[in-house]
């Protein structure tokens, strides 16, 4: 072990001097551990690939900068880049999942059943019925507004027109009507998500 | 001396990168220089 170890750092420095087949002996000689280790993480023989040769990339960069710091880690330092390419790709993958077309089509990965389930439906009901009676409680102009506009799904205009006041009118009694629900609502805790 | 009874994988293309991704790399480490300017490095690919 000790002697590879030592073969290593020779042909690091041989291919820092500028010896190409030292390369070509390192990567030999690592590529099956680099490799397995990149494809038990991803299982997908061309995204190995991928993360394999970005690992060399990496690794040829660094060596010819000579940001790499001999200490007999070669082996190590090269699984640790291929390690973070692997979380990176995943990160990446994470965040932005694509749909994917190959294999089996399954319709469940595109569908879902977006209907409530039984608890759901429950709490969606009563922060309705919650709700509805904070609305009974506000002043009779804001609560007018307000309904005119959330359930009959009025404009201000229509609201203005039907009313008999300016539409400025309407938003301001609007505006006072959440105001003043919020306030009820945050004085009693309330808690009306489902 | 027990003998040995794990199998091994006859399918080495699951350990092994292909030769063509290997070509590449030696290929580019070819290519690529380094060019050394005061104490700053750049690095250059040439094809």
């Amino acid at each position: 072990m000790k002697k590879e170890l030592t073969h290593d750092a020779v042909l690091i420095r041989n291919y820092i001097e500028g010896d190409e087949n030292a390369l070509a002996v390192l990567i030999h000689r690592h590529k099956q551990r680099v490799y397995s280790f990149i494809f038990s993480k991803v299982f997908d023989r061309d995204l190995a690939e991928d993360i394999f040769q970005d690992t060399f990339i990496k690794v040829i960069k660094n060596l010819k900068l000579g940001k790499y710091n001999e200490e007999g880690k070669f082996l190590p330092w090269v699984m640790r880049i291929a390690h973070n390419l692997v979380i990176d790709h995943f990160r990446k993958h994470n965040r932005m999942p694509k749909f994917d077309n190959a294999g089996d089509f399954n319709i469940f990965s595109v569908i879902s059943d977006s209907s409530l389930n039984a608890e759901k439906s429950l709490i969606k009901n009563q922060v309705e019925s919650d709700v509805r009676r904070l609305i009974e409680e506000l002043p009779e102009d804001q609560k007018m507004v307000l309904k005119m506009r959330m359930y009959k799904d009025m404009s201000f205009k229509e609201i203005s027109e039907r009313t008999g006041v300016s539409i400025n009118t309407a938003l301001g009694r609007m505006r006072y009507a959440l105001i003043n629900l919020r306030k009820v609502i945050e004085q009693n805790n309330m808690i009306l998500t489902n | 001396m027990a003998k040995l009874y794990a199998a091994t994988s006859k399918d080495s293309s699951l350990q092994n990168p292909k030769k063509e991704t290997i070509n590449l790399l030696l290929n580019y480490s070819k290519a690529l220089s380094v060019i050394k300017c005061n104490e700053m490095k750049f690095t250059r690919l040439l094809n």
